[in-house]
């Protein structure tokens, strides 16, 4: 298998991203809630403060630094979450079929048809700020494109030869489901979880940015945007950086998922070619 | 029939098979194969035939359902039996060699593991232990190195060794009922009679009566004991195979001997290669609504010994 382009940028790009948020508490200059200056807020970058400073002080590439843990935490848990749920429904529905496949077929598209931000937005709204509940309300909203994918990719198995004989050889279904099928269909599913940390780690951002995700004074992207937005026009470094890395985040992970895509599926593999 | 026959293992009684509850699609199909006897069921495709075996399995898909009739193994209705019960019959009492060796193994397991998988499921095996019996197994089979093999996959393998590895899944348990669903037609001519002399030598060895279904009447007559014949959903005829060769009572079965393509003959029409069944039987004396011709078996000898 050749390595591609975009995947070794998009895997460079989501290390950087992955070390910054587990060496935050070493690599950081400051601390990113406590270091509070207000003699020297809405400092310009300078060799003190790398990035400058923000409105209240504070050490904008610290808090970026780590703010990519709750961004991580958030991607990586909830479409964790999101892949098991999808592919769980997915397989189950494209390997049964019946009523059970017409209801999780309705299921998928009514989560479809709602926009998933919206849901997110219900479900924080009733759990709560924080980050646990935020895993909860990104974890259960994104499954959708899994569990299609996921039933798609089953039902296509499902009449291979291999699965007929696992029947043959009297393999239980959940047997069958868990050593035929999963493993034939954990490239794609991977690929969708992979595309999915991005639109996470956006929605993430976007959430706290509205004030329901990550409560302030702790640093996330999204409040660190929040907090900037009046500072534009006097410190647009406390604006510009954090979203400078909800950009190279997104476009990592989802440089990987394109990668990875590219690598795994031979149609792709034999067009380029 | 007489006393000295033993009971049969599998005992297919009035089988009826219909595409949903209405249109019935194989009719009252019924017939006997003792204990390692090997049973041949021939006729054209569609005629019934795999379906007859994939019900006794119990593997009918929708919208297919037995609707009458009874499957009795080893004297039990499997028709009756929960489908748990069933599944534990699966693999372990009856196993099952498909057609296409080429997908019926999973890409992404080794050999080995999926022979093994069968002692894991059926005899509750560690998988340290039935790793050593898939090689075992493999070894049976006469699959060259057999050590090396259980560790490759199925793309490494050519057609005939992995048809040899789905003999080798279906025999691991030693059941008393094989069911061959046209198993050497996607095999080369040359593989093939090595893959049909695997099985009737190993079922022979642990007494394992074969179910084999194919089209093939050369395979038919060099594998089988008794035959068979379908025709639209019908069991037509059913011989000993040299009295069927010899003397072929049904009109169809007539028909379908006389349709072989042989060597260097000139067909009714004279252009044409092959013969069309159409030629040779007229539709009405195709299957009917009429009891199967039948003639009682012989040379019992020949079959237990």
């Amino acid at each position: 298998m050749r390595l591609r382009f975009n995947f070794v940028l998009g895997l460079a790009l989501a290390l950087l991203v992955v070390v910054a948020a587990i060496s935050a508490g070493w690599i950081a200059p400051y601390d990113p809630v406590i270091d509070a200056d207000l003699m020297n807020s809405e400092m310009p970058p300078s060799w003190e403060h790398w990035l400058g400073t923000d409105g209240q002080g504070r050490d904008v590439l610290s808090r970026i630094l780590y703010g990519a843990r709750v961004s991580l935490t958030v991607g990586l848990v909830s479409q964790l979450i999101n892949s098991c749920i999808g592919t769980a429904l997915g397989v189950s529905a494209g390997y049964f079929g019946g009523w059970w496949d017409d209801l999780v077929n309705g299921l998928t598209n009514v989560m479809l048809a709602i926009p998933s931000l919206v849901f997110a937005l219900a479900i924080m709204a009733v759990l709560g700020p924080g980050l646990p509940s935020l895993l909860i309300a990104l974890g259960l909203t994104n499954w959708s494109w899994t569990c299609r994918i996921a039933r798609s990719s089953t039902l296509s198995l499902k009449n291979q030869g291999f699965v007929q004989a696992a029947r043959s050889a009297g393999f239980s279904d959940t047997n069958i489901m868990r050593t035929q099928i999963l493993p034939n269909i954990l490239g794609p599913v991977l690929v969708i979880a992979t595309l999915g940390i991005g639109g996470a780690v956006l929605a993430e951002a976007a959430l706290s940015f509205l004030g329901v995700g990550i409560r302030p004074p702790q640093p996330s992207w999204g409040n660190m945007l929040t907090d900037a937005r009046e500072l534009i026009r006097t410190a647009p470094w406390a604006s510009v950086f954090p979203g400078l890395a909800i950009f190279i985040t997104v476009l990592g992970f989802n440089l990987l998922g394109d990668g990875l895509r590219d690598m795994l599926d031979p149609h792709m593999r034999t067009r380029k070619a | 029939m007489n006393g000295i026959l033993p009971d049969p293992v599998l005992s297919v009684r009035n089988l009826r098979i219909g595409v949903g509850r209405r249109n019935e699609i194989l009719h009252d199909v019924s017939f006997d194969i003792l204990p390692g006897e090997t049973y041949g069921l021939v006729g054209e495709s569609g005629s019934g035939k795999s379906i007859t075996g994939l019900s006794v399995m119990g593997l009918l898909k929708r919208p297919l359902e037995v609707i009458g009739g009874s499957v009795l193994f080893r004297g039990q209705d499997v028709l009756k039996l929960g489908s748990r019960a069933r599944r534990r019959l699966r693999g372990d009492r009856m196993a099952m060699v498909f057609q296409e060796p080429m997908t019926a193994l999973n890409p992404l397991a080794t050999i080995g593991r999926q022979i093994a998988e069968m002692f894991v499921v059926h005899r509750g095996m560690g998988w340290a232990d039935a790793r050593r019996k898939a090689v075992e197994a493999l070894e049976s089979v006469r699959v060259p190195s057999p050590e090396e093999r259980a560790r490759s996959y199925p793309h490494q393998l050519s057609g005939g060794m992995r048809q040899r590895v789905m003999i080798a899944i279906a025999l691991a348990c030693r059941p008393d009922l094989l069911i061959a669903d046209e198993p050497t037609t996607a095999l080369d001519v040359t593989v093939q009679a090595g893959v049909l002399e695997l099985i009737a030598e190993l079922c022979k060895a642990e007494g394992t009566a074969v179910l084999l279904v194919s089209h093939d009447l050369g395979v038919i007559a060099n594998m089988c004991r008794r035959v068979g014949v379908m025709d639209r959903g019908r069991l037509v005829e059913e011989q000993d195979t040299r009295a069927l060769f010899a003397n072929p009572m049904h009109p169809y079965t007539r028909g379908l001997l006389a349709a072989r393509p042989r060597l260097g003959s000139r067909t009714l029409s004279g252009r044409g290669r092959l013969t069309e069944l159409d030629q040779v039987v007229a539709s009405e004396d195709r299957a009917r609504d009429t009891p199967t011709m039948t003639t009682p078996r012989g040379f019992q000898a020949e079959a237990t010994a």
